[in-house]
């Protein structure tokens, strides 16, 4: 009887989740891959014409091969931005958590103040030039990093809370501090807290359109989410076009996750404190 | 048994914190060194903080980029006299409760179930974490198919039951909700992980402990996994409701504000004037926004705060 | 400890790397054996996209010793705030495509932009077309396409098979649409998904507006005429809200797309559109039969005067932090030549005729322009009020939706909009708001 209602449960969960996340999926997979004339009605009619390969080479080859060039850039700035990002988020945050002060105050003001100001374009480009990085992979990289600092800072914050002090003070016991007893005892435990700032941040970094078109601009430079205006402008839109391409874009990070899904669990799993 | 002993003490507990609150400083002071701040620190001054105060000054500033005459504070009568800033203010309130409830509550459920024993676990986690990959644009038009009248799927769906649906985006009084619950859609499944992630961080103990109790489900979700996942919960609710304070992308991607300006934020009244080019206006706007998301977060974070130290 | 290191490790080796990357990519295009690169930036829709590309390699082909590249950015407001930023920060390519009339008062010219007056350059320009690129007396760019006419597109097949006469007045229009709606046809497509579409019934007024008032433009940018206090100009609200009165919108106008209404037009489900003739060449692609099918009229008004309102061409520009200024010139020159015009016949229909000396739209040139040119030739024709005025509001999209849909009435939403344009002059800092 128990296994029937588990069963019974599971079932509904599944055509919950297959109606309401599903079928936008499937609507933007068969606009894909209709012609432009159809792609236009923006319905769920069955294709008249299936150009899956013709839209998909179309895309690929549209502004000289912009898309694969758009891939590299996209993996350079998310890989190194979200590996910054998690080193100094966790190291900020515990520091934050762990040693109130008037330090402290400012440092979760000026969080706050991160996630709450919209950063100001003009002034950051005159401070690249100043340095040297505008329209440089590593200046798009830093703003990134600058801009996502705040949202991992407080993740990190909230959930060193709950990990218990004692551990802290046996480590120190042991003559363990600092950086010391932040990489060897505390970190390890973040990591559920650690793949959650890594989910996150990779796909803030990754969907990110407005940064990488005024910090990196040029068709060399394009990182994946700039390639959809490519076909989408205030006049004309090749939505078939468009939406291969999001599709095109999409599904690659999607199937990382599906992969890594068993490595992240186990990962989340791992972090969990054993009594 | 023995485990059941050990969980209080590993356990998050507010009696530690307190004792140790009074500890030698000087210890804690090595333990814990402000250095650690400094990497984050740097790149956040230097690429974030230094440019932000350039831009309050613009605030005060007619700026047209190429150049700027100083105005006072003429920018800030000017954004408070916005024909449409009323609505706006009443819109963004809207908007952040509703996106940010539905987020915290669903995505709590939604963690609990992911990471029950459940056998489709790996493949929902895939699922509903998809729409978080979709970009703001794809999910925009995406939802515009679904939601228009007559010929998109919901209102087909709704005329199977014999209900007549409406214009959601091209309708003044349903627009914002429709753009909110597309925006729950697409971010449930970042407040989903940081849930998991929540759940997960609880020590197996005190699952046992009410286990050994004998505790029902309900009684393992009231009395563990709720106040114990509050690192999560806090942080859910921090961050949708300051994203849901400052949205605009969905809200500009699926109706513009629109239709005329009944869906309009503060953040899509500012993004407008960002885009006609009223640079120091849009500035003095982001300025009062600040202060209002301020004003209504820093008690906020002092009231979830006081709960995290209390759980 | 183990964990430690390796995560400082790679960090570190993450950002040796980043810094390592970076020094290959920031490096200008230099010129190399003789050959100089011309960077160009232009806009990301197709028509423009192609307009370029033609006059690009119609230009290398003339010259094989200088080189173009060319690189997109999105259109609409969003490309105005890049242009504005690149130009600003010093960073814009050699040469680069934008609007001409109110939006290039916007850049701030005379710091950004290489002056051309007197210059050779401009030989093949017609004079009447240099004020819409002059900003303080001075002329920045030249006409990088055909002109456009502004008003109302309608399928020539719907009109024959209904015996409908293009209207003079706005009686006419409207009883047109009584008998097109009766055939069961949408007498007017509205898109107002894409909210800039709802414009055209106040902009493309401006014929209009200019017949009955003829020193409008003037007035209006000295602050002392407005759309709420003008008759003529408030007809413009006055007609949009009416269609939609009287039921001639299609359904779900709220909710339609500017690539939906097109469509609608050309498959005759739909039998007009304000509209400009600018988006009709993307279309023959697919739908040749809009070559014919689709013809232009002005939007009638009440008046006697009879005529059209005339999108003027975007133009081309050089930076003023160019480097290769002699190239930058010589291509222009090209752009402003009977060459470059043919260059670009060949690639994309144009939409109106040209602003260059001796051009001339070709035979095979789609019905709609020739209709414009029909009225260009009868002399009966304004430019577009942003083409004679630096100030337009940037709601007047959001006001228009809101008028066309019912939800504010046209004397508010003009009144809307004259509160919306005055923002806008004080934001420009203009004399006499």
């Amino acid at each position: 009887m128990r296994a029937v209602k588990r069963f019974g449960g599971e079932a509904v969960a599944l055509v919950l989740a297959a109606v309401i996340f599903l079928i936008p999926f499937a609507l933007m997979l068969l606009t894909a891959v209709k012609n432009q004339v159809q792609a236009i009605d923006l319905d769920f009619a069955w294709p008249t014409e299936w150009r899956v390969v013709q839209n998909f080479t179309e895309v690929i080859q549209a502004r000289d091969y912009v898309l694969l060039r758009a891939y590299v850039n996209s993996i350079i700035v998310t890989v190194a931005s979200v590996a910054i990002i998690v080193v100094f988020a966790a190291m900020a945050g515990f520091v934050l958590q762990r040693r109130a002060g008037k330090l402290g105050a400012l440092a979760n003001f000026l969080v706050l103040s991160g996630l709450i100001i919209p950063p100001a374009v003009v002034p950051t480009i005159w401070l690249l030039q100043g340095i040297g990085l505008f329209k440089t992979l590593s200046g798009l990289i830093l703003v990134e990093v600058a801009f996502g600092l705040p949202y991992a800072v407080l993740l990190f914050r909230a959930f060193i809370a709950a990990i218990p002090r004692e551990l802290d003070e046996a480590a120190m016991i042991d003559g363990c501090s600092g950086l010391r007893l932040f990489f060897k005892v505390i970190f390890p435990l973040l990591r559920p807290v650690t793949i959650t700032v890594i989910l996150t941040a990779s796909v803030a970094v990754f969907n990110d359109f407005v940064n990488p078109l005024y910090f990196l601009p040029g068709d060399g430079n394009a990182t994946v989410q700039v390639t959809l205006y490519n076909f989408q402008s205030q006049y004309n839109t090749q939505w078939n076009l468009l939406f291969m391409d999001i599709v095109l874009i999409t599904i690659p990070p999607l199937l990382a996750f599906v992969f890594f899904n068993r490595k992240i669990v186990a990962g989340l799993t791992a972090g969990s404190i054993k009594g | 048994m023995t485990r059941q002993q050990a969980g209080p003490v590993t356990g998050p507990g507010p009696d530690s914190t307190a004792r140790h609150a009074r500890g030698a400083s000087a210890r804690r002071r090595a333990a814990y060194p402000y250095a650690m701040y400094l990497p984050a620190a740097v790149v956040y001054l230097v690429i974030f903080l230094i440019p932000t105060g350039m831009a309050f000054y613009f605030a005060l500033t007619r700026w047209t980029l190429f150049d700027s005459t100083f105005v006072g504070l003429d920018n800030f009568r000017d954004f408070l006299a916005e024909q449409n800033l009323r609505i706006g203010f009443q819109n963004t309130l809207f908007y952040a409760v509703v996106t940010s409830g539905l987020k915290v509550v669903l995505g709590l459920l939604l963690g609990v179930l992911l990471t029950s024993k459940l056998r489709l676990r790996g493949f929902l986690r895939s699922v509903v974490f998809f729409p978080v990959l979709v970009s703001t644009v794809a999910v925009g038009i995406t939802f515009s198919m679904l939601l228009a009248p007559d010929t998109g799927l919901v209102d087909k769906a709704l005329a199977l039951v014999g209900v007549s649906g409406p214009d959601w985006l091209g309708g003044a009084s349903t627009a914002l909700l429709s753009v909110a619950l597309v925006d729950v859609w697409k971010g449930v499944g970042l407040a989903t992980v940081i849930y998991i992630a929540g759940i997960l961080s609880i020590p197996q103990d005190y699952y046992q402990a009410v286990a050994v109790d004998g505790g029902t489900a309900w009684h393992r979700f009231r009395h563990v996994t709720l106040p114990l996942s509050w690192p999560a919960t806090y942080s859910v609710i921090i961050l949708s409701f300051i994203g849901g304070l400052r949205s605009f992308d969905l809200i500009w991607t699926m109706t513009r504000g629109g239709p005329g300006f009944t869906s309009d934020t503060i953040a899509s009244i500012i993004y407008k004037q960002y885009q006609a080019g009223f640079f120091g206006l849009s500035t003095a706007g982001n300025v009062l926004l600040f202060l209002m998301v301020t004003v209504i977060m820093v008690p906020l974070t002092y009231l979830l705060g006081k709960r995290q130290v209390t759980t | 400890m183990k964990t430690s290191h390796r995560a400082l490790g790679t960090a570190l080796a993450i950002l040796t790397t980043a810094t390592l990357a970076s020094c290959g990519s920031g490096s200008e295009p230099a010129a190399t054996g003789g050959t100089v690169t011309l960077s160009f930036m232009t806009g990301s829709d197709q028509a423009t996209v192609a307009t370029t590309k033609a006059l690009a390699d119609g230009f290398m082909k003339a010259n094989p010793t200088i080189k173009i590249t060319i690189e997109t950015q999105p259109g609409g407001s969003e490309g105005d705030n890049i242009v504005k930023t690149r130009l600003a920060t010093g960073e814009m390519t050699d040469v680069f495509w934008y609007n001409s009339g109110s939006l290039l008062q916007a850049l701030n010219p005379a710091q950004t932009m290489v002056d051309l007056s007197n210059d050779p350059v401009l030989a093949n320009v017609q004079t009447d077309y240099l004020p819409v690129v002059t900003n303080a007396g001075k002329v920045y760019g030249v006409p990088a396409a055909s002109a456009a006419g502004g008003g109302i597109l309608y399928n020539r097949k719907v009109y024959d098979q209904l015996g409908l006469s293009v209207p003079k007045t706005w009686a006419d229009f409207m009883a047109n649409n009584e008998k097109i709606k009766a055939a069961g046809i949408t007498p007017v497509i509205a898109t107002y998904k894409d909210t800039w579409t709802s414009q055209l019934m106040v902009l493309g007024d401006f014929f209009n507006v200019q017949a009955a008032v003829p020193d409008f433009a003037q007035q209006y940018t000295a602050g002392k005429a407005r759309f709420a206090s003008t008759p003529a100009a408030l007809e413009g609200f006055q007609h949009l809200a009416d269609v939609q009165a009287k039921g001639y919108l299609n359904k779900g106008f709220g909710s339609t797309t500017l690539d939906q209404g097109l469509k609608m037009l050309v498959e005759g489900k739909g039998a007009q559109y304000p509209m400009l003739t600018v988006l009709l060449p993307p279309l023959l692609a697919a739908n040749p039969q809009a070559a014919t099918d689709i013809g232009f009229f002005g939007i009638p008004g009440d008046g006697a005067a009879n005529g059209a309102t005339i999108w003027e061409p975007n133009a081309i520009y050089i930076a003023k932090t160019t480097k290769h200024l002699a190239e930058a010139k010589k291509f222009l020159a090209f752009v402003a030549s009977t060459a470059g015009t043919d260059a670009v016949s060949a690639a994309v229909q144009p939409t109106g005729p040209y602003r260059v000396k001796g051009a001339k739209l070709p035979d095979n040139a789609i019905q709609a322009a020739k209709d414009v040119q029909t009225y260009i030739d009868a002399g009966t024709i304004s430019p577009a009020l942003e083409f004679l005025s630096a100030i337009k509001g940037p709601s007047l999209e959001q006001i228009t939706v809101a008028v066309g849909s019912g939800i504010t009435k046209p004397a508010d939403g003009a009144a809307q909009y004259d509160q919306d344009v005055q923002k806008q002059a004080k934001q420009l800092g203009l004399p006499g708001w």
